[in-house]
């Protein structure tokens, strides 16, 4: 412990080396199938409208193996009422509870076999689903639907292997919309699609490594082409210890590149609580030592200026006062960047107590911010603190005042343990705050709904012979070709790489053109809301033959997927089916749009009637802004149908040609031909 | 206790054990083709192939593993699972009622079994204060465990047991009687109670759950208080469902015994009252009545006790193109009374005509329901409801099906005599039959309509 924790920048390996750190990720990524996992619900569509809500709670349950789970309880103290919204077009009564599930999604199961097999796990023959508790109502039958596929796999990274402890294949849980007080609300649009759900083992020794790991990863599944993409499809969760530390799961990060910064708070968090353990030790501070009392303060703080007391006091509630018998400074030492061991407090009191409007504590450590001296000195006499005591305030109603104040003492001992067991939630400037105590195996127990299901050796075999290339060999391949680091590691994971292969192979395509189709045309149309995923690989593969075949010009490719996807969403939208023959399709487009490619004695004739018919504004007296000017009229009429390169050549050649023809004839090169002729 | 051992292992899955030395429960590093796996192996279901082993993996997640790959097995320890719920005893406060919950199977008292996979009905009464602590604020609770059995095995055996307990809890006293009962037949025990238990003095309140008690969106907590505190505190003495009212966790129902049917397979709020509005709403705030024509506590412990039951009768569900050899087979086979679930006002066709006859000829009682269960039967409107009449099918006004059925076993029981069996069907007990039908009584709303639409935007249902 004699090492000084340094800032973020200036970390090295070495630095985490010296902490002990130990980095896991769980990485959760949505499967592409039509249909949710234990019902046959669309999969993926969202809305933030409802037809209808239902109100349920939540009680804790005895697990298979006959002990109370600890994350249970805690829920259970939290008395919420759970609000879900219901849509008609997302939502049956399976995902309300109220329905039996159906048998699994075979589409489904057959992805995560896939991705089992990319992981190199030890598959289990037998799927059994298992309940796991979730009592945050998350889930309105109060547990996820799960069931793991295998264990104890790994990756390649950096000459090492990468531990995966299991993969499972589970329902998703709702959206929350929001968690005041003692209500939360969720949306249950993307409950029950189906996921999968990766778990490394604590294999990542730098907070950089577990974003590298989590980058593979991701683009490993994604490799099989049957992932959800887009926002929320793929959330991660890490997993942090440090030496004499313990292991504490962060949820809910947003992206991978939020990782690294997370890592680092979270040691930081540790390495400080471990610290705080050792300032308590030096004071006789331990489990069996500590003590603490608390008392309703209400009457002695009548008068106080302190505005949210103030209004406390106007809602009729009631104030007391937690004393922690020697803890004067500690809520004031550090834990992550910029926040103290009270946020610890503070953030026990708004999951458990529902105190959620914050400031909802005030202590004794920062207590000049907050109540006066004179207050602080009357509480000080109520409740008999010596110098050395901590005084933390809390209010609300009396039930969750009183919630509160346990709570209080329960966080404040376990800074005497060390670190507490618990999930935690990212937050955006990268530090985390207390979601709940991390649940045990005891939250597991089997579905009785389901019979067992056996994984059977065909079923693998099959899905087997559908695996993808892993992207690291497909990188090794794809060297050769020099493409752009961004396009590269776009196409490594992109589902159309079986497509790219078959372009450049089979058609001779030139890589970087395909390439930068696949990955960044493919990626700008879908940003104008065009749904690339409804043309076929065919239908791709056959605008690139009519290049090749010279029926269309480079520039035109993107022209003709755009008028392919527009017509396929037409006949679907007409209800008409689209055509099977891609050729014809293809062939069709190019004629509405008559991108014929023009021949090089078609663009000069263009070229030469433009400068010497054109009208050219006044204005236009350099060489440039006429070119500038000129390509803008010509291109209208080549666009997709000339390499706008040939045209500017041309053009310039043209131009050239006719200044000299001007100054032969001695006449002015400001004014246009026309005009020039005609004087 | 070999085959304890070994439980539900069978064919392969066994030999695999017994060739590594293993056992259920046995806590062990297991190499397979597949590769290796540490676990406790769990009993396996009975219904489940011989072909698998099951681990319950250190992650908590259950797995199967096919024998014949199972290379070794080694074992490390023992872990057995011990079903556990904090057993407390029942605080006893002199100055709150005194209720007396009677078990008989069913969801609302179950428990997870590995063997079968499945819920089964092995909670005792005892345990269930000890999941449900709030029962202790309503009342001194004493529980006795009748029978362990799903509801679709509860029989005139049964019933005659509850019926006299019932009876004998009365006259020892007691304020309330909660009765556990597994949901799919509550409603025919409802019936025949309300037959064989009449002027109660306290509540007799049936209740059970649609979510089996293990897990957290569980009704049957909510179910069990609502219950007890309708027998502790509540007026209405009377056989009376307590179950969720919406599928939403805000209030259960009352339900009287005798119009009470079971509406759903699997939702919440399975159980409606049919052709009437129910008793009461009952949340932990307390019971709100909807109606008051109820029959009322009283102080005295003046019950009736009716245990009459005849066996021989049945339900026909009549559909187009019954043959009459079904009817004809029952009074081959002894039946003595017959409920005709018919279609719209109380019809069936004509084939059958002779058949009802001889029926009747043989002295087999036959009543007419309808199996649009709302509404009345009315078998003067049409021709064919006269001609079915005149072959002394007694029209039996709203009784539900089931209901009828019960009371006519009730009635048999009691009497053979065509006008005195008439007389006791045909006079109401308790609501099985009655004289008006309320407008409010007959509602399903049909979703998408705009109104509708509105209401569930608005109400939590």
């Amino acid at each position: 412990m004699g090492y000084e924790f340094k800032p973020f920048d200036e970390m090295t390996p070495e630095d985490y080396a010296a902490i002990g750190l130990k980095a896991g990720l769980e990485i959760h990524q949505q499967l592409m199938t039509e249909k949710k996992l234990f019902c046959r619900c669309p999969a993926g569509h969202y809305s933030d409208s409802y037809d209808a809500e239902i109100l349920r709670h939540m009680r804790p349950t005895l697990s298979e193996l006959g002990e109370y789970d600890g994350t249970a309880l805690m829920e259970f103290k939290t008395k919420k009422e759970i609000v879900y919204r219901i849509h008609s077009d997302t939502v049956c009564t399976y995902e309300m509870d109220d329905t039996p599930p159906f048998m699994m999604n075979e589409a489904a199961l057959d992805i995560a076999v896939e991705v089992a097999l990319l992981l190199n796990l030890n598959l289990v023959n037998e799927l059994h689903i298992s309940r796991k508790q979730y009592l945050d109502g998350s889930i309105p039958t109060g547990f996820q639907r799960t069931t793991i596929l295998g264990v104890d796999g790994w990756i390649p990274y950096k000459n090492r292997k990468i531990g995966i402890a299991q993969l499972g294949l589970e329902e998703d849980a709702c959206r929350e919309v929001s968690d005041i007080g003692h209500q939360r609300v969720f949306l249950t649009d993307r409950l029950g699609m189906p996921l999968i759900e990766t778990v490394t083992k604590p294999d990542m020794r730098t907070p950089q490594e577990a974003a590298e790991v989590g980058e593979i990863l991701r683009r490993l599944v994604r490799a099989t082409g049957k992932m959800r993409v887009g926002h929320g499809a793929a959330r991660e969760d890490v997993n942090v210890s440090i030496d004499g530390g313990t292991r504490v799961e962060i949820k809910g990060v947003p992206s991978l590149s939020r990782v690294p910064l997370l890592i680092y708070n979270e040691a930081m968090r540790q390495w400080n609580l471990l610290r705080i353990r050792k300032l308590l030790e030096q004071r006789e501070i331990t489990p069996s030592t500590f003590s603490s009392s608390n008392a309703d303060v209400t009457r002695v703080l009548l008068g106080t200026q302190y505005v949210p007391i103030q209004q406390s006091m106007e809602r009729g509630e009631e104030i007391h006062c937690v004393r922690l018998d020697g803890y004067a400074g500690i809520l004031n030492e550090k834990t992550q960047t910029d926040t103290t061991f009270a946020k610890e407090i503070s953030d026990r009191v708004r999951v458990v107590a529902c105190l959620t409007t914050l400031p909802n504590i005030v202590h004794s450590d920062a207590a000049s911010e907050t109540l006066s001296a004179k207050f602080w000195k009357r509480i000080r006499q109520r409740m008999n603190a010596r110098p050395n005591d901590a005084l933390v305030l809390v209010w609300g109603n009396r039930e969750d005042v009183e919630c509160g104040c346990n709570e209080i003492a329960i966080r404040a001992r376990e800074a005497t343990e060390g670190i507490p067991s618990e999930t935690r939630q990212a937050l955006n400037d990268g530090t985390n705050g207390f979601e709940r105590i991390l649940p045990g195996p005891d939250r597991m127990y089997p579905d009785t709904d389901l019979p067992p299901q056996a994984l059977s050796s065909k079923r693998v075999d099959e899905a087997r012979s559908r695996l993808p290339e892993p992207p690291w060999l497909r990188e090794a391949r794809y060297e050769k070709y020099d493409l752009p680091d961004d396009v590269l590691d776009a196409l490594t994971s992109s589902p159309r790489v079986l497509l790219f292969d078959s372009l450049v192979d089979k058609l001779g395509v030139n890589p970087t053109l395909a390439g930068v189709f696949l990955s960044q045309h493919v990626k700008a149309l879908r940003r104008k809301g065009l749904m690339v995923e409804a043309l076929s690989d065919d239908e791709i593969y056959c605008v690139f033959e009519a290049h090749k075949d010279g029926r269309l010009s480079r520039e035109g490719i993107p022209e003709v997927v755009r008028r392919l996807m527009r017509r396929n969403r037409g006949r679907q939208e007409n209800g008409e089916g689209v055509t099977n023959d891609p050729r014809k399709n293809v062939q069709s487009a190019l004629d509405e749009l008559g991108l014929r490619p023009l021949s090089d004695d078609e663009l000069r004739r263009m070229v030469e009637k433009a400068v010497e018919e054109g009208e050219l504004p006044d204005t236009l007296v350099t060489h440039d802004k006429k070119h500038r000017y000129l390509m803008g009229v010509l291109m209208v009429e080549a666009r997709g149908r000339a390499e706008g390169r040939v045209v500017s050549n041309m053009l310039t050649e043209k131009l050239n040609a006719s200044d000299k023809l001007a100054a032969a004839e001695g006449k002015s090169t400001t004014r246009n031909p026309k005009n020039g002729k005609a004087g | 206790m070999s085959k304890d051992k070994h439980k539900g292992y069978r064919g392969k899955g066994l030999a695999a054990l017994k060739e590594h030395g293993v056992a259920v429960w046995s806590d062990v590093d297991v190499e397979a083709k597949t590769g290796s796996f540490q676990g406790i192996i769990l009993p396996r279901s009975e219904t489940a192939d011989e072909d698998h082993i099951v681990l319950k993996l250190r992650n908590g997640y259950n797995v199967g593993l096919q024998a014949e790959s199972i290379i070794s097995m080694e074992e490390k320890g023992r872990k057995e699972a011990h079903y556990k719920i904090p057993e407390k005893e029942f605080p006893y406060d002199p100055k709150k009622p005194n209720v007396r919950l009677f078990g008989t199977g069913g969801t609302i008292a179950s428990r997870l079994d590995y063997r079968t996979g499945a819920v089964i009905p092995a909670f005792s009464p005892g345990e269930l204060y000890g999941s449900v602590p709030e029962l202790a604020d309503l009342c001194n609770l004493t529980t006795e465990k009748l029978f362990g059995v799903f509801s679709e095995n509860m029989g005139p055996e049964q019933y005659i047991i509850t019926a006299k307990k019932i009876g004998e809890a009365i006259k020892d006293g007691t304020d309330g009687i909660v009765i556990g009962h597994g949901t799919d037949t509550m409603h025919h025990t409802a019936a025949i109670l309300s037959f064989m238990v009449q002027d109660s003095p306290v509540p007799i309140v049936m209740v059970g759950s649609q979510r089996s008690s293990d897990r957290p969106s569980s009704d049957a907590a909510s179910n069990l208080i609502n219950s007890v505190k309708a027998a502790a505190e509540g007026d209405i003495a009377e056989v009376v469902v307590c179950m969720f009212g919406p599928t939403s966790d805000q209030y259960g129902l009352l339900h009287r015994g005798t119009r009470v049917r079971k509406m759903h397979s699997s939702y919440r709020s399975t159980f409606r009252t049919i052709g009437d509005i129910p008793l009461a709403m009952i949340s932990r705030k307390g019971l709100v009545h909807l109606r008051d024509d109820i029959k009322h506590r009283r102080n005295d412990r003046d019950v009736k006790i009716n245990l009459a039951f005849e066996e021989k009768v049945t339900i026909l569900y009549y559909y187009p193109n019954m043959l009459p050899d079904l009817v004809d087979a029952c009074v081959d086979n002894g039946y003595l009374g017959i409920v005709i679930a018919g279609t719209g006002l109380g019809h069936v066709n004509k084939p059958l005509y002779p058949a009802l006859k001889r029926a009747r000829n043989n002295g087999v009682h036959v009543y007419m329901t309808v199996q649009t269960l709302w509404g009345y039967v009315q078998m003067y409107v049409y021709e064919t409801g006269r001609e079915i009449m005149e072959l002394g099918v007694v029209p039996a006004c709203n009784m539900l099906p089931e209901v009828a059925y019960m009371k006519l076993c009730w009635a048999l029981g009691q009497s053979n005599d065509r006008e005195e069996v008439e007389r006791i069907m045909l006079t109401p007990v308790n609501g099985e039959i009655t004289e008006r039908e309320p407008y409010n009584g007959y509602l399903i709303y049909q979703g998408a309509i705009p109104e509708v639409q509105d209401f569930l935007r608005t109400i939590k249902r």
